[in-house]
């Protein structure tokens, strides 16, 4: 058990945890942020993923004190009022079905349109493919971060 | 205009009581009640008895706002959207005017649901469309009265009561709490579907600002004060039990409470009873990571109690079944031998599919607190009742005691019918003696799972000099269900004509699996038919609607179970979408159509070669399910399926080494991913007057059979065992 401050959506907390504790673990069991998603634990299904600072990572694959002091961002924190532009056109294009995988999908395609407001289909594909949605909604989830890039362009 | 009865026998499928806040609440049988008896009904089900329960409940509030609660599991068909869309349409309110709400917890609401079968929308059409016709009603009686007038002098709209030859309007909101004295008519109107609004119109799921900003929505992010984690373990193979473990060490760990051997055996366990293990080690804590850990450090005794089965093995036994196995279920048209002898023409091909896991994205789990006398549970299952009784009889617990309440669910393809994780979580809350919420990790998901059936099915087919088909037959086993359909297409279109399904042993626990026999029939059938489409010059729509015509115009033997007439529909639909017949360079094409869960679909499948591996760039899907209620929900039900039979076509296995499934997790079970699914997949409905059929299973099954088609045409490869990605030898 250690202690850790962890800058969780613009909040200081404090958790007492094993320091090989996965953020995951950390934010569903501890913080009570379930909005991020437990799908594999192993790194293959993005269902998990967070930001770490601006970067989209895997918070299955992330211990708890290799976070340091860089901020994390969940789906609950990603827009005050859930009007970041990535959730509109989620909402635009009435993207899911079952909605598990949503989370993780949106956490990754904001950091990628961050990097890369204006993608090609292929690297869309390329950067969500780690990115399962078990109900098929892939089609739709492209249209959307087409949908949001253009807005964003706007 | 159809009317529709609001009572059977005297009693009545309809309550109206006064709103606690204003206004009126009325209470009705949403029949979700067909008793869960078999994964997969057959149509035409007697009327049950819990007709009569109430379930759904619309209020009405005085400010002519309307609430609906809909009591309905919602596992990503969108049904919670598109039935409260029935509800208004016949009430007759503005979709703005509309709130959905799931159904508070624990007051008997949740009663008689099942999600499964594509019956949602099937059984519920009528229930939803009398409750709403006889609330617009009751609010007009009550109009009539306040103005003195007659029912014929006074029309509704949008939420509004108006005199026909005057001037008075009144709203809903405002005469709803009058409308509560109302007697309820024995009898309503209902619509005729071409005066439908808001039916066949888009509306955008009512839970999407809850899915995008992360609420707690699913079974594992239910929270309770006081809540203890839990996991499980179960032997490493099928054919193992436990004996004991290393208990005491376990009970050290660090963060476990708990440790120990439960058993849910249960007394004339029923179909969705199905499991593989019925002991397994229970660890209990408060944080998920330190069970995972204690779970890693488990030394147990396991003992075998049955045959270590490999795939190896399940490939012979499928083979002998086929050759030497019991026939369960037949159709004999005619005299397929000699036909077989006189053809000129014929050809006979052999097709296979694994095992699949269902692979719900979120692992199963269930919350249960379990007291001397009471048991409450809460979690993601498509069978309530069904566990409920369960539960019943694990805890020996009268019926009345219990509760089980549904979160919503993160996908469902079939596993949540199956409730054995919900009975783990009873006995391990009774162990404890508290609240609990039990984990299953991906691999505990994937290695004990209710899997699809592997299947193995040998089709022949006879054509004469002119290339016409004369004889056809199909011989199916799978373990431990055969996957033939014998009344199906071609049934009723070849004058000489077999089917034969086969079962044979296995102790590997399988369940329904979107679309189960379908799911494998439709790819192997429609790729067959493809074969012989050519081998007889023909194209393969053509080819098809030929049969259909035959089956039409002069069906041969008994009844078959299809509408040829439909089924012709969305083939002659997607031709002309697809503009099948155009030939694009480097564009390879394949067709194929299927008929199950009474929807017709065809798929027509653009695929190119795209840095030396197939992949489908363009589908155009149509569709026949009679009405269409939520158009847009519609097309993406519809793109799922097509994108999971292409995923599981090409990619998915559960293969077994001596009991154990040698894929665990993602890593080595593939699902389709962002690259491999298509650019683009279009939907077109035939547009009718019928009543709705389900959505979840339809889209899937001829997908598999069109990726086949394509395939051939891009490798010149035909493709007869999935998953299609590891037979590529021309491919990769
Ligand atoms: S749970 Fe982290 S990638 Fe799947
Ligand atoms: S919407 Fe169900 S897993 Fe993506």
């Amino acid at each position: 058990m250690a202690n850790f401050k962890l800058k969780v959506n613009g909040k200081t907390q404090e958790v007492a945890v094993d320091p090989t504790t996965p953020m995951l673990w950390v934010l569903r069991d501890h913080l009570k942020l379930v909005g991020t998603k437990y799908g594999c634990g192993i790194a293959q299904c993005g269902a998990c993923t967070v930001h770490l600072d601006d970067n989209a990572v895997r918070s299955c694959q992330l211990p708890v004190s290799a976070v340091g002091d860089k901020e994390i961002t969940t789906i609950e924190g990603l827009s005050e009022n859930g009007d970041h532009p990535v959730q509109k056109a989620w909402i635009e294009e009435d993207v899911y079905q079952c909605g598990y995988c949503q989370a993780g999908q949106i956490m990754n395609a904001s950091a990628f349109l961050k990097k890369n407001p204006n993608p090609s289909d292929s690297e869309i594909e390329s950067a969500m493919n780690g990115n399962i949605c078990r109900c098929g909604t892939y089609t739709r989830i492209k249209k959307a971060i087409k949908t949001a890039a253009n807005t964003e362009n706007a | 205009m159809t009317k529709i009865r609001t009572q059977y026998n005297r009693r009545s499928f309809l309550k109206v009581s006064a709103a606690a806040s204003g206004g009126m609440l009325i209470g009705f049988s949403w029949l979700n009640g067909c008793k869960p008896n078999t994964p997969e009904p057959e149509p035409g089900i007697a009327l049950p008895n819990e007709w009569f329960d109430i379930n759904g409940y619309i209020k009405i509030g005085d400010t002519g706002l309307v609430t609906i609660y809909s009591p309905n599991p919602e596992i990503g068909q969108n049904v919670k959207t598109s039935m409260p869309m029935i509800v208004a349409e016949e009430l007759d309110v503005p979709w703005e005017n509309v709130v959905v709400e799931q159904a508070p917890l624990n007051t008997g609401f949740y009663q008689n649901q099942f999600a499964g079968g594509s019956l949602s929308i099937r059984l519920s059409w009528n229930a939803l469309r009398m409750a709403g016709a006889t609330g617009k009603r009751m609010l007009m009686e009550a109009a009539a009265k306040e103005w003195g007038l007659q029912l014929a002098d006074i029309s509704a709209s949008e939420g509004v009561i108006k005199e026909n030859n005057g001037e008075r309007t009144v709203t809903y909101g405002e005469i709803a709490s009058k409308a509560v004295g109302i007697e309820v008519p024995e009898e309503v109107d209902l619509k005729s579907p071409k005066d439908f609004k808001l039916i066949g119109t888009s509306i955008k799921n009512v839970d999407g600002e809850k899915i995008v900003t992360g609420q707690p929505l699913f079974g594992l992010d239910f929270q309770r004060e006081g809540m203890s984690l839990a996991m499980i373990q179960h032997p490493p193979s099928f054919g193992m039990t436990v004996k004991d473990f290393n208990e005491e060490e376990i009970k050290k760990m660090p963060g476990v409470k708990d440790a120990f051997i439960i058993d849910t055996t249960i007394n004339e366990p029923d179909w969705f009873d199905e499991k593989g293990f019925k002991q397994l080690i229970a660890i209990v804590g408060d944080s998920t990571w330190e069970l995972m850990q204690a779970k890693k450090a488990i030394k147990a005794n396991w003992e075998s109690t049955g045959e270590l089965e490999s795939s190896s093995m399940h490939k012979e036994r499928l083979e002998k079944a086929l050759v030497s196995g019991t026939v369960t279920e037949s159709r004999k048209d005619g005299n397929p031998e000699a036909a077989f002898k006189r053809a000129a023409k014929v050809i006979e091909q052999t097709y296979t599919a694994p095992f699949m896991a269902h692979n719900t994205l979120e692992p199963m789990n269930f919350f249960a607190n379990v007291t001397e006398d009471s048991a409450e549970l809460m979690g993601p299952t498509q069978t309530p009742e069904a566990l409920e009784g369960s539960v019943a009889k694990l805890l020996d617990l009268p019926l009345e005691n219990i509760t089980v309440d549904m979160s919503r669910m993160g996908g469902g393809f079939g596993r949540r019918l199956y409730v054995h994780f919900g009975l783990e979580a009873a006995a391990i809350s009774k162990k404890i003696g508290g609240p609990v919420k039990l984990i299953y990790s991906r691999e505990d998901d994937m290695s004990q799972g209710t899997y699809r059936p592997t299947y193995r099915s040998t089709y022949k087919a006879g054509l004469d000099e002119n290339n016409n088909l004369i004889a056809f037959s199909v011989r199916g086993a799978g373990l431990p269900d055969g996957p033939v359909f014998p009344n199906r297409f071609p049934a009723g279109a070849v004058e000489n004509y077999l089917a034969e399904k086969i079962s044979a042993d296995t102790n590997i626990t399988t369940g329904a699996w979107r679309a189960p026999r379908s799911n494998f029939t439709a790819g192997a059938e429609q790729a067959f038919l493809d074969e012989v489409a050519e081998l007889a010059g023909k194209d393969p729509i053509d080819f098809r609607l030929e049969l259909f015509e035959r089956a039409k115009n002069n069906p041969v033997g008994e009844e078959y179970e299809y509408d040829a007439e439909r089924y012709a529909g969305v083939l002659k639909l997607v031709k002309e979408k697809a503009n099948w017949g155009s030939n694009e360079p480097n564009v390879f094409r394949g067709v194929a159509a299927y008929f199950c869960h009474s929807t017709y679909v065809a798929e027509v499948f653009d695929m190119v070669m795209e840095k030396g591996q197939p992949k489908v760039k363009k589908v155009w899907c149509a569709v026949d399910c009679g009405i269409v209620i939520n158009r847009d929900g519609a097309i993406n039900m519809m793109q799922g399926g097509v994108v999971d039979g292409i995923g599981h076509a090409m990619y998915s296995q559960l293969t077994f080494e001596n009991g154990t499934p040698k894929q665990m997790n993602f890593d080595r079970y593939q699902l389709i991913r962002h690259s491999q699914a298509p650019d683009d997949i279009e939907v077109f409905f035939v547009e009718n007057e019928i009543d709705p059929t389900g959505l979840g299973e339809p889209g899937l099954p001829p997908a598999m059979g069109a990726l086949a088609n394509a395939m051939y045409k891009a490798t010149g490869q035909r493709y007869y065992n999935q998953p299609f990605a590891t037979e590529r030898q021309v491919i990769g």
